[in-house]
């Protein structure tokens, strides 16, 4: 940074100086230069992480998975408006009028075959895709974000506020998450969105919460911390600009279970038929199951494995994502040192 | 450990408290009114009615009404429930807990033992086959659609090969001539296991006790002989054959809830003991020549087994919540199912009865660990 006398006035403008024949004081050159450092050293960092991420093959085996389903996401609305007609393929409401034997088998028209009230499979295969990671992402940003910001301001307080956020963590880890979501839906109509923010905030103030604090605990007692608060910084200062920041890589990680375990809770609910959703794969072996298709094993796999396939892959890719970013994040993981 | 006890059960009474709070408001808070389920259900008389509306306050304020529930949750009346009149929620979870307490005990302690064996293989020889096979598989299962995979289950073991029942406790062609309560064996079974795993640990405390006399096969092959007595007296006692039946339909969920749990630990227990084998003292195991089974299990494991612990709470809730998933599926006659009719049929004493069981299960469930965790690292000591 560039030095500034004390006791006198920071300079009003780009190129004007206040001393005469004094060198010219560009504050905001400085503040550029510091900006492309940060971003430079950013970046260096994400390549660094690249690297070894991209060591554990599973982990971009992963990510390339999970790549897929977000393309199947996308096709959907395209092949809506251009290859599929609405009466037909419709992922709700659509029938397949070309057929007369509902489950039909796969076929040309039908790549994964219609269910047992007609309607496309595959359309609903990629329809569903997209609420998945609606669901999955929202909970996730809510939960990181409130996560981050409760282990966070409760490392940095610590004594009362800290007690009590973290009996609060204690109180909803010993809480089964499916139960209390099965009591939710008998008592009220959830859909994506509620399911979503309540998943996220219950485990925004659980176990994510807790395991941010403890790195936030080991950020506190840095010297850089001291520094800003000896510089005059205020604690809001400190926790947003230089606590959080920190704290970021690991939430990232978080993120990828919390994203497993929302897909997971809602396939459950659907399934069981406690959900106000549309269309979803839960939904789809749900239908199935109640049709009573689902032992009669192999001859209507169409109705079940592409769901439940879909279901088990996009959890395991997410999950398995986060166990590969472990490696990047916890360096005393990995294979090799350095 | 008195006072450390002491202020574990008065943090759970508290969680507890909250818990039912929580259950409270949350059916208060619903549209429609908690009373009128009472009072609209056509298969309670009057006189009835009214005396359950006297029970719960439910012509007072809200805030007595809570009061009041409170009391009632504490002194164990949950109510009538609805989809089981005139049975009592209490009577109704009473039989259906011991069911549920079995299937998750016994699926929780194979895949504990079963993750952290693994675990420890895989970390020990890092990046064979079996690595990647485990990790894959693991976590397939681990993330599997739990419904789905347990009517896979099914129709493999049940429906094709014909080698188990398909679901249910038990068998009412075997039963109907029986003079016994399914309740009565089921009881007895439990009394034989307790007695079996006291058994057990007595011979290993005294094998230990022995010293060399007490090493090598000797107390497994005194374990498995005492096993082997089991079939004998239940055979003699006449009711043999049920237990037999309640047994064959325990295997399927029990094996189910395994599969999908294992895999926690053993992610769990690899990454713990990846840590723990670049500490000093196994390299100094080695270098004293040690073989590499000894440095492995007394060495690396025991020490990789602390993180394991501290997590076990996840598993251990995680577990609950899929035991409730099979119950559902397998049509297992436990808590979970109790919780799923209830919310189907609507039955919100049941509802409230069964939540409030589960959550003192997995408190219950969380302290256990936590005095478990106290207990085996001595570098903790009880404040």
């Amino acid at each position: 940074m560039i030095e500034r006398p004390p006791n006198q006035p920071p300079p009003a403008g780009e190129g004007v100086s206040l001393f005469g024949d004094a060198p010219e004081i560009d504050l905001s050159r400085g503040r550029v230069d510091l900006t492309l450092v940060r971003l430079r050293m950013a970046w260096r960092t994400l390549r660094d992480g690249w690297a070894v991420f991209v060591e554990s093959r599973i982990g971009v085996l992963s990510l390339a998975i999970i790549a897929v389903f977000a393309l199947m996401a996308f096709s959907h609305p395209i092949l809506m408006a251009t290859v599929w007609e609405p009466d037909v393929y419709d992922p709700v409401t659509g029938y397949a009028f070309d057929r007369f034997d509902h489950p039909a088998p796969p076929n040309w028209r039908h790549p994964l075959g219609t269910d047992s009230l007609g309607r496309d499979i595959l359309s609903q295969l990629l329809f569903s895709a997209k609420s998945e990671f609606i669901l999955g992402i929202t909970a996730a940003l809510v939960t990181v974000g409130i996560a981050t910001t409760v282990g966070a301001v409760a490392a940095y307080y610590g004594g009362l506020v800290d007690s009590l956020l973290m009996r609060l963590a204690d109180l909803i880890i010993a809480l089964p998450g499916i139960s209390l979501l099965i009591v939710l839906s008998a008592l009220f109509n959830l859909n994506l969105f509620y399911l979503a923010l309540i998943i996220g905030v219950l485990g925004g103030f659980g176990g994510t919460a807790i395991i941010l604090k403890s790195q936030a605990l080991s950020i506190r007692v840095k010297p850089y911390i001291e520094a800003a608060r000896a510089a005059g910084g205020s604690h809001f200062h400190v926790i947003f600009v230089h606590i959080i920041p920190n704290l970021l890589p690991l939430s990232l990680l978080y993120m990828m279970f919390t994203v497993t375990g929302a897909i997971f809770a809602e396939a459950v609910l659907s399934f069981l038929g406690l959900l106000d959703i549309r269309m979803s794969w839960g939904i789809m072996i749900h239908t199935a199951n109640v049709g009573g298709y689902l032992l009669s094993g192999a001859n209507y796999w169409w109705l079940v494995i592409p769901a439940g396939a879909s279901i088990t892959l996009l959890c395991s890719a997410f999950y398995l994502v986060g166990r590969a970013l472990d490696e990047v994040v916890n360096p005393r993981l990995r294979r090799h040192d350095g | 450990m008195t006072s450390y006890l002491a202020r574990r059960a008065g943090q759970m009474v508290l969680t507890l408290f909250l818990i039912v709070t929580l259950t409270f408001f949350l059916v208060q808070a619903q549209p429609g009114d908690y009373a009128t389920f009472y009072s609209l259900n056509p298969d309670i008389p009057a006189e009835a009615r009214e005396q359950i509306k006297a029970s719960f306050g439910l012509d007072k304020p809200l805030w007595q009404q809570y009061l009041v529930h409170m009391k009632n949750t504490f002194t164990g009346n949950f109510g009538v429930s609805f989809g089981h009149y005139p049975r009592p929620v209490m009577e109704v979870l009473a039989e259906r807990l011991p069911r549920t307490v079995v299937l998750f005990l016994s699926a929780t302690a194979v895949s504990f033992y079963v993750g952290f064996f693994l675990g420890k293989a895989i970390a020990w020889r890092r990046g064979g086959v079996l690595e990647y096979a485990a990790t894959i598989s693991g976590a397939t299962l681990f993330t599997a659609f739990t419904p789905a995979f347990a009517l896979m289950m099914i129709w493999i073991f049940a429906f094709k090969l014909g080698w188990l029942p398909v679901g249910k406790f038990l068998d009412p062609l075997i039963w109907r001539g029986a003079e016994v309560s399914a309740n009565h064996v089921f009881s007895y079974m439990l009394a034989t296991a307790a007695v079996f795993i006291a058994f057990a640990f007595l011979t290993l405390l005294a094998a230990r006790k022995l010293g060399r006399l007490g090493t090598g096969r000797m107390p497994f092959l005194v374990i498995a002989g005492g096993a082997a007595v089991i079939p004998i007296v239940w055979a003699f006692t006449g009711v043999g054959y049920l237990a037999l039946d309640i047994l064959r339909h325990m295997i399927l969920p029990i094996a189910t809830l395994t599969l999908i749990s294992f895999a926690g630990t053993m992610l769990l227990t690899r990454n713990s003991m990846l840590e723990t084998m670049r500490e000093d003292y196994v390299m100094a195991a080695r270098a004293k020549g040690l073989p590499e089974k000894v440095v492995r299990d007394r060495h690396a494991a025991r020490n990789a087994l602390l993180p394991v612990i501290t997590s076990l709470v996840y598993s251990l809730i995680f577990a609950i919540d899929g035991s409730v998933i099979i119950e559902g599926v397998f049509s297992w006659p436990g808590t979970g199912m109790t919780l799923l009719e209830a919310v189907r049929s609507e039955d919100l004493p049941l509802v409230m009865g069964s939540m409030v069981f589960i959550g003192l299960f997995s408190l219950l469930a969380h302290v256990i660990v936590d005095v478990l965790y106290v207990y085996l690292d001595p570098r903790i000591r009880y404040q």
